[in-house]
């Protein structure tokens, strides 16, 4: 069944918009606004607010209506869908298929200079009341911080011995952070160690699919929260360790 | 509103003892040490600047071909090259790159030859710097002084071109203070780049070159308005003092320049930050540059409620360091931020408590107050609200320095009308709550000066014990930002050189003599003078 955008009244179709155009403020920028609008197919366009922020560029704020709208059981995709544990859960999975601590070793790597989405799954503290993997008693979690290059990261993962590698790009611009996510695939890969271990990324500009396409186990976007990080490497490292 | 909390005036003396002992402790590792980054800064302020043909700038060139020489100091093997050729100083480093000249050890008959020539040079390379501190007070005083707190806003596009004209709109839209973001890693990089550059990550290279872009950019928009724009950039990571002397050359106003944050956040070498921060702090005194402390930074580790107090103590430190290298207290601008979790009940008045507390700590201090980052969310309208109650706090704490939030800070660089947006809220809540804090008084025994206090007991707990274990160990121990550094780890430890008995460097010197003093004063600018889109809208 198609759904509409739901303003005021249901199936009405309002969208709030702002942007800015690069165009000095005169009598007709608020049409300059509205017809751009009416060239993307919204109608009813209102210009709330248009307003020169500099000599040459003007704000605005408007809103306009679509008819367009979408069924959402049409919409599929790659998702990963955790089947989320508590805490306790957890660590009693590892200890009863494993039998041994899971092992995990995780950083921003290369230039990424970020730790707060690292920090926010791995630190003993983690994220909302949510502990990090760090305090998992049947985890061991290496969080060794930001700027890693991609070869030490691997040795360290081979050194410990770990089950998986965590890798968290945050900032990014002209997509530097895609450029050093297949490093590290291709750093694997060259090392013939890729199956070794669960590899997952996690970062703003990560879904689960994207994750996937760079040859990543799994994907992890924003609003993430270590539970579902833990519930997942627990699940997918005994999963492995059953089919061996 | 100094004395608006009651603070234990005891306690107080007691922090200050202790982050005087604990700078005093590591002012002697300073001197008894050298750096390649010091060295190269040292070259760089007897004029050299330029690269090689594979692009390695001169003064890397020179110091890694001397290497050897170092923990005498560059400047009287180099001088005494001049003075054998009768070159200039850019001739030698250009005869070094392209391997026709050699520095040597200088014999004992050329040494004093070679020392008095370096002691003119020195105070010749101060005067430039000395010339463009000048520059800066005269045009504040045509141009005209904004009104505190300063609107500091950063941009970030990775070409110089397009910052600036982006920090142009911001200007006009009301910003006092730009800051070039660097690009991401610079700070790990040994050398400087050099020239302009079109192409950055996450921000863009800082580079003499682009610093001269940036101030002309500046000053222009500042004409127009009436109102003296101001540039900010990084003297920090593995290249602070060779920055500062970019800074201070190129006019730039201010300067992130933390005494400890490369050690905790860019993993350098804790022995090479505190030698590298000296001179990069005696070259920002002299250039009359205001620098920023990084404090805020410790609460995106650690958690701003439980560790507020490791703020207080590193912004004690930072001062004692700041003041140990000649900087004036209008200079010294220390950081904290408004990072406590905005679900937490009375958020914003642990935030007051806090902000007051450094802010009668540390009187007569532009401090530089962060906005809330950690917890911002995609929610871009309720973020917006969240930097509102920043800038409440900050105008109602007195802080000078507000770097502003941005809606959009949990989602990517500013767009042009985020920063608008941004400085429309800040003016608003600073207009409109200007008088407040003269017009209220703290609850005497309330939760404010209560948590004041406590945060206070706490720092000065932890700054006794840091004077007890000394400041590496405590850096290795983790006591900042929850973040562990090991004293002999960390990048550019190579560059670090004990220095001999005759180590020769007459900037240091030449820094501390005859200094000029005082900030630069100018006719405050009216507010609303600049295009507020006011009478332009639809």
């Amino acid at each position: 069944m198609l759904v509409h955008p739901y303003g005021d009244t249901r199936d009405d179709g309002v969208i709030q918009f702002s942007f800015t155009l690069p165009v000095s403020y005169s009598v007709k920028a608020a049409d300059v606004g509205k017809q751009f609008l009416e060239k993307l197919g919204f109608h009813s366009v209102a210009v709330a607010e248009c307003k020169a922020i500099d000599p040459e560029y003007t704000l605005y704020v408007a809103y306009g209506r679509t008819d367009i709208g979408i069924d959402p059981d049409e919409v599929k995709g790659d998702y990963l869908e955790v089947d989320e544990m508590d805490y306790y859960a957890i660590n009693a999975l590892i200890k009863a298929k494993l039998g041994r601590k899971l092992r995990v070793v995780g950083a921003a790597v290369e230039s990424d200079a970020h730790t707060v989405g690292i920090d926010a799954i791995m630190n003993m503290k983690g994220f909302a009341g949510d502990y990090g993997l760090e305090r998992y008693p049947e985890m061991d979690a290496l969080n060794m911080g930001s700027q890693i290059p991609c070869a030490q990261l691997l040795r360290t993962a081979l050194d410990r011995d770990a089950d998986a590698i965590l890798v968290s790009q945050i900032v990014t611009q002209k997509n530097i952070h895609v450029q050093h996510l297949t490093q590290l695939v291709e750093l694997l890969e060259a090392e013939g160690v890729r199956e070794r271990f669960v590899l997952v990324v996690g970062g703003p500009r990560i879904n689960n699919a994207f994750a996937k396409e760079l040859g990543y186990d799994a994907g992890f976007g924003p609003r993430t929260t270590p539970l579902e990080v833990a519930s997942f490497l627990a699940q997918e490292v005994a999963r492995r360790s059953a089919d061996v | 509103m100094n004395d608006a909390l009651r603070l234990n005036a005891e306690t107080v003396a007691r922090a200050r003892a202790a982050a005087n002992a604990i700078a005093d402790d590591i002012q002697q590792h300073i001197e008894e040490h050298t750096t390649d980054t010091t060295e190269r800064a040292t070259l760089r302020l007897l004029g050299i600047a330029g690269v090689n043909e594979i692009d390695v700038p001169l003064v890397n060139v020179v110091v890694e071909q001397a290497r050897d020489l170092l923990p005498g100091g560059i400047t009287r093997p180099f001088v005494d090259l001049m003075l054998r050729t009768g070159r200039t100083a850019l001739e030698v480093a250009a005869g070094v790159a392209a391997g026709e000249l050699r520095l040597e050890p200088v014999p004992a008959e050329r040494r004093e030859a070679a020392e008095v020539r370096g002691r003119k040079l020195a105070r010749d390379g101060v005067a430039r710097i000395d010339a463009v501190r000048r520059r800066r007070n005269e045009l504040v005083t045509e141009v005209g002084e904004p009104v505190k707190p300063y609107v500091y806003v950063i941009v970030a596009t990775g070409n110089i071109y397009e910052d600036a004209a982006q920090a142009k709109a911001a200007a006009r839209a009301g910003a006092d203070v730009i800051a070039v973001i660097r690009t991401t890693a610079q700070s790990l990089l040994d050398y400087v780049p050099y020239g302009e550059t079109t192409e950055g990550f996450g921000g863009t290279y800082a580079t003499q070159e682009n610093f001269r872009l940036m101030r002309a950019a500046l000053d222009e928009v500042g004409a127009e308005l009436g109102r003296y724009i101001r540039l900010c950039n990084y003297a920090s990571g593995l290249c602070m003092p060779e920055i500062a002397t970019m800074g201070a050359l190129e006019r730039l106003d201010m300067m992130l320049n933390d005494s400890m944050y490369g050690i905790i956040f860019r993993n350098i070498n804790m022995q090479r930050t505190f030698v590298d921060q000296y001179l990069s702090r005696l070259i920002n005194a002299r250039a009359g540059i205001i620098i920023n402390t990084g404090e805020d930074n410790y609460l995106t580790t650690a958690d701003a409620f439980e560790k507020g107090y490791t703020v207080v103590s590193s912004d004690f430190i930072n001062e004692a360091f700041a003041l140990r290298a000649n900087l004036e207290p209008w200079q010294i601008g220390l950081g904290h931020a408004f990072e406590i979790d905005p679900s937490k009940p009375d958020q914003v008045v642990y935030q007051i408590a806090d902000a007051q507390l450094i802010r009668q700590l540390f009187p007569g201090y532009p401090l530089k107050y962060m906005p809330p980052t950690k917890y911002m969310p995609g929610d871009i309208f309720q973020g917006h609200i969240i930097d509102g109650m920043f800038n409440f706090t900050g105008i109602f704490t007195g802080q000078e320095i507000m770097l502003l939030g941005m809606l959009t800070e949990a989602l990517h660089t500013p767009l042009l009308q985020d920063r608008y947006l941004s400085i429309k809220n800040a003016k608003y809540v600073f207009e409109s709550c200007r008088d407040l804090a003269a017009e209220v008084t703290f609850r005497p025994g309330g939760m404010i000066e209560q948590r004041a206090n406590d945060q206070l007991e706490k720092a000065t707990k932890q700054l006794e014990h840091v004077r007890h274990i000394g400041l590496f160990k405590a850096l290795e121990d983790g006591e900042f930002a929850d973040v562990k550094r090991d004293p002999r780890g960390g990048r550019g430890f190579e560059g670090v050189f004990k220095v001999g008995a005759d180590y020769f460097n007459p900037f240091f010197g030449a820094l501390l003599e005859g200094r000029m003093s005082g900030a630069p004063a100018g006719p405050a600018t009216v507010e609303g003078s600049s295009n507020d889109g006011g009478e332009q809208r639809c």
